[in-house]
């Protein structure tokens, strides 16, 4: 039986496709999960993503516990910020990736994803246990509501006095928001401008319902994964799982070996900084779909890497894909995807596939 | 709640079949369930013009955003024409299922079996 948000009766309402993820019920689309996608790349669309994780890590040594805990420095971050980092198992393999938020001098929290917070969670308890700071778990008590999209600004400014523009990306404060008290955080996962708001668990429908009035709509997920791959942003389970380093992932710039003291994977990852595999992108010639596990080949039908993730995409007309190679491939290499049992040419570029105009 | 046109009949992987009452050319799509289920249909693959297919085979395949799904022959017989209006604008899938989202025609060999009425169609998803 999955676990429902307390926005679960909101999406049935709104006759929403529900599906499985990370053991929870979740609007998968609403209506057409193309459009959903284009709301949010033109205007700004509505996310329930309460199945995520808050865990609050406070006290005197809460920054040095978590520079223990994960690649980051995060005992440096100014109150009000945020940051991306990654937490490691002692081999250097990734357990989950994550934004910490710092709320105050001697309280942060963590939001982690779905499928790992339990994990991070305890891991962080652990982790904590030589420093003078205390980790609890509010996931449970959390909701979480993201609007996204060149419009949310603009939308989210009709329903609150906190000082917005005042917010830049990767920052996050305490404010009302139609009379809902939450933390308003100018993050995301879409490639686009936006906010995710932090609420108690009873106040989320009055919040959605707000924020619907004024003009959000609401995105599910299958909308929210082709944004982050066109962003070319990882997902955990994808992208990111244990048997990958930070190297590998393209996400050495979040390992911090300068900063003091010890981190959990510290001396694997000083061992091993040279990327194992190339995390890239790819661009359909064809028409069908590179996706997950599906091969990668080279000109002589050789498998050099496997499809992380994959999907039509609608901002550059193609079919867009992530995918794991081996290091020595290159740009110029003539690369195909067995999609099926027919090699299909796709072109090697740099990610993003998609940045939005500043 | 999806249509089920009555004077159609159905395949329990999700293709109809029209025109069996003629004789002998009968048009293949797929029902609105499948189409609904699968979500923004973007690539379809019909069968080549000129060449036979057989009742219960994989012919072709249609792509969503999340998934992929064959598409299995409902006869045997010869492909007589495909709709490339639906491999132009496979939303036509999505938009019109019974109509201009249609697939392929094909003149039949002999004659089909194991095709559900409507009614056991319905029946058969109703669960789903």
């Amino acid at each position: 039986m999955s676990r429902t948000t307390p926005l679960s009766e909101v999406h049935q309402s709104l006759g929403a496709t529900l599906t499985d993820f990370a053991g929870w019920l979740m609007p998968l689309r609403y209506g057409s999960e193309s459009a959903e996608h284009n709301t949010v790349r033109t205007a700004a669309g509505l996310f329930d993503l309460s199945h995520m994780g808050e865990i609050f890590v406070t006290g005197p040594q809460a920054g040095e516990a978590l520079d223990y805990a994960f690649t980051g420095q995060l005992s440096t971050l100014a109150p009000g910020k945020a940051r991306y980092t990654v937490i490691c198992a002692p081999d250097g393999g990734v357990l989950d990736d994550v934004i910490v938020y710092r709320l105050a001098d001697e309280e942060f929290m963590v939001c982690a994803n779905a499928s790992n917070y339990p994990r991070v969670a305890a891991e962080l308890t652990e982790r904590a246990g030589g420093f003078e700071a205390k980790v609890v778990d509010r996931s449970e008590e959390c909701a979480l509501i993201a609007i996204q999209g060149p419009r949310a600004a603009e939308i989210l400014a009709t329903l609150t006095d906190a000082d917005l523009d005042g917010l830049k990306y990767y920052a996050g404060l305490p404010g009302i928001v139609a009379d809902v008290s939450a933390l308003i955080a100018r993050t995301g996962y879409t490639g686009e401008d936006g906010f995710e708001l932090f609420v108690a668990n009873d106040q989320a429908v009055p919040l959605w319902q707000a924020l619907t009035d004024a003009g959000a709509r609401p995105a599910g997920l299958s909308a929210r994964d082709t944004l982050r791959l066109e962003a070319g942003m990882a997902l955990y389970g994808n992208e990111l799982t244990a048997e990958i380093t930070p190297f590998d992932a393209g996400l050495g710039r979040v390992v911090k070996f300068d900063k003091p003291g010890d981190f959990v994977g510290r001396a694997a990852l000083e061992a091993n900084p040279e990327p194992r595999r190339r995390l890239v992108g790819l661009v359909a010639r064809g028409r069908r779909v590179p996706r997950h596990g599906y091969p990668v080949v080279d000109a002589s039908g050789a498998v050099v890497g496997e499809v992380t993730s994959g999907a039509p995409s609608q901002s550059l007309g193609k079919p867009i894909a992530m995918a794991y190679v081996r290091p020595e491939v290159s740009e110029n290499d003539h690369l195909a995807v067995d999609i099926r049992g027919t090699h299909e040419p796709v072109d090697v570029v740099d990610l993003p596939f998609y940045r939005r105009k500043k | 709640m999806s249509t089920i046109p009555s004077e159609l009949s159905y395949t329990k992987e999700h293709e109809w079949v029209a025109g069996l009452d003629d004789g002998l050319t009968v048009t293949v799509g797929i029902t609105e369930f499948a189409a609904e289920a699968l979500g923004d249909v973007v690539y379809v693959q019909v069968p080549d013009v000129g060449g036979t297919v057989t009742a219960g085979d994989a012919v072709g395949e249609v792509e969503s955003t999340k998934s992929v799904s064959d598409i299995y022959s409902p006869v045997s017989g010869e492909v007589v024409e495909t709709n490339q209006s639906v491999v132009d604008d496979p939303s036509l899938v999505n938009s019109d299922p019974y109509g201009e989202g249609w697939l392929f025609r094909v003149r039949i060999d002999g004659d089909p079996s194991d095709l559900l009425t409507a009614e056991e169609y319905g029946a058969l998803t109703a669960g789903e």
